[in-house]
């Protein structure tokens, strides 16, 4: 079974994650990590091509150059290769660019399945993957928490406003996973040097077949206006526990005459 | 402009959230339109027409019964190049979300979501979302027409205007694709339980309690503040906690004097329903996890350790 995961590159919480002024976008030179919810699509991709008996776990990705580093991190998981696109003339890119350029990644893998993790924590978006598997003319299933995927055929739980719905859908689909689906592995050292010497491959636009007037902003259909501060919370006071954290919760708690 | 709402329905009603985007356009542009696709929907016109859209068109077959996005993608495609709306607006839900994101692709259409507001600048239409998990406000804006946004719940009351909308059905053709997705079953889950929402402190467990008898050290902490315990989706889903004490996008909104998270990592979803909370108290191993940016005191440390210990020091100080 051949699986391909689209994964994504995001600055780390905290407060070096900001927007650029002056190019309305995301800053994304501090610390950057794979997006935490697609380890849940990690994941679950090692364990239906494990439970297959062999196949093929793809990382897929957009973004800057650099981030074929923390795509290893899926790699040392137990992924099998890495393909990332990084062009210049794609930087900026929106929903519309972006699943344009991602669309065409995974087409050119053919996979047997497509996943996703529920939600990037920088844009906070939800909504890739569906304008993925339209570009893709496959069915889609979202927030799964609950999956079987036997005889081509994908068969997943997910939680609504109501309840719990049961889809079933042939393959090939996408399927864009919740993080309550399965806890994501540690990679072990043996993983995380090997992940080093797995194919890491990446593309440029002209490679995935997209013109550059429909990447980047050139393809983008939204713009970034401008940028004001939130009314704050006040001050955000965040320790680390030396033993002392609950009385210093107690004090907290008295001072604001919540105890 | 000519705008067309979508509103969703859960049985005989449409939704609240659907309403107050629907009251919201109606404001910005007198001549909304709005779609509603389903089977035995097209009573829903009386409300349509009250919330303030001026034509309802409907979309009615046994084949759309189910929730499912992608036949609604269809729909909602073909509406929008056979009448030339340039603006398409959504409340976010789970479905919302599937059709939004489709329809921007179909239609190469620009996409704002999260939005919390909207307002007509110059004859140009601005968005207002927050992003980065809050920490930044931003203005967002198209740059082509049809415009797609989709709000964030709550973000506008249902206010009625007492119009009429005038009721047209319009043709279901579905792609191929689109209907390969099948519902097998929909299970309506129990909302009765302890009532979360009437809590003044709320005691949060999420999924860094690594497994449900973490549940019993929150319930020990919630007894001695006198309050009760929630929980996320995460959990939920885990079955480790009753569905009727979720908090967040598919659960219930909160606003607690206090809300203590334990192992709530603070994703969007958990966030937009009890970010109105007066203090947020979290406990999270994780340094990185983003329920600290919004939290009045974030404490990184072990909660097994924390929570026991904080239980104590409230017995104690309490006599």
């Amino acid at each position: 079974m051949k699986i391909a995961v689209c994964v994504k590159e995001v600055p780390d919480a905290g407060p070096s994650r900001r927007i650029d002024p002056g190019t309305m976008r995301m800053d994304r030179s501090g610390d950057r990590s794979l997006n935490a919810y697609d380890l849940n699509a990690v994941e679950e991709a090692i364990r239906l091509r494990d439970a297959a008996g062999g196949g093929e776990v793809v990382l897929v990705s957009v973004g800057q150059s650099k981030a074929l580093e923390s795509m290893r991190k899926g790699l040392a998981m137990g992924a099998d290769r890495a393909v990332l696109v990084t062009d210049d003339a794609a930087a900026g890119s929106d929903l519309v660019a972006t699943s344009r350029v991602l669309a065409e990644a995974v087409k050119a893998e053919s996979p047997d399945l497509v996943l996703f993790g529920q939600q990037a924590t920088d844009g906070d978006g939800a909504v890739m993957w569906a304008a993925v598997a339209d570009r893709l003319r496959m069915p889609v299933v979202s927030q799964i928490s609950e999956l079987e995927v036997a005889d081509g055929t994908a068969t997943a739980k997910r939680q609504t406003e109501f309840g719990y719905d049961t889809i079933r859908t042939p393959l090939p689909a996408v399927l864009a996973v919740a993080d309550s689906l399965n806890e994501p592995r540690y990679p072990s050292l043996k993983g995380i040097m090997g992940a080093k010497k797995k194919p890491q491959e990446t593309k440029g636009l002209a490679d995935v077949g997209v013109d550059p007037g429909q990447a980047g902003e050139a393809g983008s259909r939204t713009k970034v206006l401008g940028l004001s501060e939130p009314p704050s919370r006040g001050d955000t006071v965040k320790i680390e526990d030396e033993g002392d954290a609950a009385q210093k919760i107690l004090d907290f708690l008295v001072e604001r005459k919540l105890v | 402009m000519s705008t067309l709402v979508f509103l969703e329905h859960h049985g005989s009603a449409i939704q609240k959230g659907s309403l107050g985007v629907l009251s919201k356009a109606a404001q910005i542009d007198p001549d909304t339109s709005a779609v509603v696709i389903g089977s035995g929907v097209a009573g829903l016109a009386a409300d349509a027409g009250r919330y303030g859209a001026t034509t309802l068109y409907v979309a009615d077959d046994a084949a759309l019964e189910a929730p499912l996005p992608q036949p609604r993608v269809d729909v909602i495609a073909r509406l929008v190049q056979e009448k030339g709306f340039d603006t398409v607006l959504f409340a976010a839900s789970v479905l919302a979300a599937d059709v939004a994101g489709a329809l921007s692709a179909r239609l190469e259409a620009g996409l704002n979501w999260d939005l919390s507001d909207i307002e007509s600048r110059d004859g140009e239409l601005v968005g207002k979302r927050s992003a980065l998990g809050d920490t930044v406000r931003a203005d967002v804006g198209w740059t082509s027409t049809p415009r797609l946004a989709m709000f964030r719940a709550g973000s506008f009351d249902p206010s009625e205007t007492g119009g009429e909308a005038s009721v047209e059905h319009v043709a279901v053709g579905t792609e191929d694709f689109s209907t390969q997705a099948v519902m097998v079953e929909q299970a309506h889950a129990e909302q009765s339980g302890p009532s979360i929402e009437d809590a003044d402190i709320l005691v949060t467990g999420g999924r860094g309690l690594g497994d449900p008898e973490g549940f019993k050290q929150l319930e020990e902490l919630a007894k001695a503040l006198g309050g009760a315990v929630a929980s996320t989706r995460a959990v939920v889903d885990s079955g480790w906690y009753p569905y009727a004490t979720q908090v967040g996008q598919t659960g219930k909104v909160v606003s607690p004097k206090l809300y203590i998270g334990a192992g709530v990592s603070g994703a969007i979803q958990h966030k937009v329903g009890m970010q109105t909370s007066q203090t947020i108290v979290s406990i999270n191993k994780d340094p990185n996890a983003p329920i600290f940016e919004f939290s009045d005191l974030g404490v990184v440390g072990d909660l097994n350790a924390i929570v026991p210990q904080l239980t104590e020091l409230v017995k104690a100080r309490k006599g």
